[in-house]
């Protein structure tokens, strides 16, 4: 008998690593097994968990679109256990991958409407997959529009395609730290207080936002106060888990298992749950 | 139902020690003041008048079991990686493939893999440790002839007869038990000559259950708990009250024969490790501390409300209605505090409040 076993990582190899920030890294890992490499398909929002063998294993969403499959991207901050071993590895060496897991973000019901993204530090990561899949999908979607912030610039991941990000034609970038730095040349300011600055109309627009619970609350609010309407907010959100299936306990919030369930939300839906962020 | 057998309680030494040639046989054996399940050894004593202190379900979801292990090596240099050395793991599954009987759980104890079931065993995943465990385990389950004060089976939708997760249930007797086949499986055990059809108590055992049922009184009706206990879920005050006892020690999670979260780590020695999985207690401040340090359930407080919002609340929406508890009582009998779970529902249920 030969079952699906939901618990054994396929074994992967670490292709590249970028230094993102002083505390971030970027995965760039392929599957050993060719087959399941080419076979694999995942929808942008799903998330996978990761293990360093003799330490485990940790949650991270893949921030490659399902569009760009040469490699599954992850981007780690050095936080705990798991993540310390992770940024201490090299290219070339091995580790595992339990992948996809979770829920997509609702991209499907997103055609055709205005997309404006907000994110928040390592919170972009989640935001980035999605972002590039609909780049890479243009005309299904309409204006695209995507307000960035971290500490400092120090603290930004993906610098070398903001460049690119901020001169493309079809899509808006707008960059901010939350406090004035030396030859900065964007937005100064706290990422909600930027974002009424920017005023984006709701009419036929969904925001997607991602970043620390701090930030997402009040970002929130200002979307609320910009007139989105809860359906059309869609975050993301982080729990510590272990299966990763929905079965070992710690990431419900009443019902919803986030690692099945979710990570993705739209506020409606995280409003019908019992409060316990 | 199938026709009852005897067996003689004379027999029953010997009916096990048949048993070990194919199986592994888990026994109620008295250790200290604790009668726990443990594996049964020719001659061995067994304790099947007292309730279990602990719980049969490490017969099919064991304290610690290994899920896989690995390997790290070095390859040799190889000259299409420049004369580098390439990291290599080798990942080996375990599955597990012993067989076990378990012998004289009560029907609470056994009913908890129906519920473990509903979650490890869907249409969308498959935990194939469990599987593997349930499919190969037989629990041969001794009806409750003298529940305690703590017992409430049949207000979770049990008895002191329920057959629900046995392949046989003995129904206690003078002399011995009336055997009555549940499963296929068990109807095979059944047939073994220590089962004797010829010798008739059935009005005897009906007497037992019947004396049981009296005993354990009215069910109490929590059918409303789902919606009372998702009310309160903000109602800080009223779960410090119901908490205040607790010393968030677990004693309820590891005794319950329902509690199924777990932890998954890794150990290693050398090159070699293996990555288990423990149970975990719901009821500790760790078990859901984020690396950020942020942690969703920082309080006792809200670690109590989530694991009786699990049992009679949300479990119940996920599974059509069914309580993930088989009122077995261990955790009011053995809580340290005297936490009462069938008094926190009541508490909820009961709960008037304007606000809500």
């Amino acid at each position: 008998m030969s079952t699906f076993n939901p618990y054994l990582p396929e074994l992967a190899t670490i292709q590249e690593i970028i230094q993102e920030t002083h505390n971030i890294k970027t995965f760039r890992v392929v599957l050993n097994d060719e087959e399941k490499m080419k076979n694999f398909s995942f929808e942008p929002g799903q998330v996978g968990q990761l293990s360093v063998f003799g330490v485990g294993e940790s949650t991270f969403v893949i921030n490659s679109p399902p569009t760009r499959m040469d490699y599954l991207q992850f981007s780690v901050m050095k936080t705990g256990e798991v993540t310390e071993r992770l940024h201490a590895l090299n290219e070339g060496d091995q580790i595992g991958v339990r992948a996809p897991l979770g829920k997509c973000f609702p991209y499907e019901e997103m055609k055709g409407k205005d997309i404006i993204f907000i994110g928040g530090g390592i919170g972009m990561a989640p935001l980035r997959t999605l972002l590039l899949y609909m780049l890479d999908n243009r005309s299904d979607y309409g204006d695209i529009s995507l307000l960035y912030g971290a500490r400092t610039p120090n603290d930004m991941a993906y610098s070398y395609e903001l460049e690119e990000w901020l001169s493309r034609d079809d899509m808006k970038t707008t960059l901010t730290i939350d406090a004035e730095y030396p030859d900065w040349q964007h937005k100064v300011g706290l990422i909600p207080n930027v974002l009424l600055e920017m005023n984006p109309s709701p009419k036929n627009c969904i925001a997607v936002t991602c970043g620390p619970p701090i930030m997402i609350k009040f970002t929130i609010q200002a979307l609320t106060k910009l007139g989105f309407e809860d359906s059309q907010i869609v975050t993301t959100l982080e729990k510590r888990m272990k299966c990763g299936v929905g079965i070992c306990g710690r990431c419900n919030i009443g019902t919803s298992y986030v690692c099945k369930d979710g990570p993705a939300y739209t506020y409606e839906q995280l409003k019908q749950l019992p409060n316990e962020l | 139902m199938s026709q009852q057998k005897f067996l003689a309680s004379q027999s029953i030494g010997s009916f096990l020690e048949t048993l070990l040639r194919e199986h592994r046989v888990l026994v109620p054996l008295c250790e200290g003041d604790s009668v726990v399940f443990r594996p049964f050894r020719k001659g061995g004593g067994l304790e099947l008048t007292r309730m279990p202190t602990t719980s049969p379900k490490e017969a099919t979801f064991p304290r610690v079991e290994t899920l896989m292990s690995f390997t790290q090596k070095v390859s040799a240099p190889q000259e299409e990686d420049g004369g580098k050395e390439r990291p290599e793991i080798e990942l080996t599954e375990h599955l597990p493939q012993d067989s076990t009987v378990v012998f004289g759980s009560r029907p609470c104890g056994a009913k908890g893999k129906t519920i473990f079931s509903r979650v490890y065993d869907t249409e969308a995943v498959k935990d194939p440790y469990f599987i593997a465990r349930r499919d190969n385990t037989l629990f041969i389950s001794i009806a409750c002839s003298a529940p305690e004060t703590t017992c409430f089976c049949t207000s979770v939708g049990g008895g002191p007869a329920d057959s629900t997760g046995s392949d046989i249930l003995l129904i206690p007797v003078t002399d011995g038990f009336m055997a009555e086949a549940v499963t296929e499986a068990g109807a095979k055990l059944m047939e073994s000559a220590f089962f004797d059809a010829g010798t008739q108590k059935a009005e005897e055992a009906q007497a037992v259950v019947e004396r049981a049922e009296t005993k354990l009184g009215q069910a109490q009706d929590f059918s409303n708990a789902r919606e009372k206990l998702l009310k309160l879920f903000d109602n800080e005050s009223f779960w410090e009250e119901m908490s205040a006892k607790c010393i968030s020690c677990g004693t309820c999670t590891y005794l319950c024969p329902t509690c199924y979260c777990f932890n998954i780590t890794d150990e290693t020695a050398g090159n070699t490790g293996k990555r288990v999985r423990t149970w975990d207690n719901c009821m500790d401040y760790l078990f859901t501390l984020e690396a950020s340090t942020h942690n969703p359930r920082s309080s006792k407080a809200k670690r109590l409300k989530n694991r009786v919002g699990h049992k009679f609340s949300y479990y119940p929406s996920l599974h059509e209605e069914h309580i993930a508890c088989c009122g077995c009582g261990r955790c009011i009998k053995s809580c340290p505090a005297a936490v009462d779970i069938r008094q926190i529902v009541k508490s909820a249920q009961e709960y008037e409040d304007v606000n809500i």
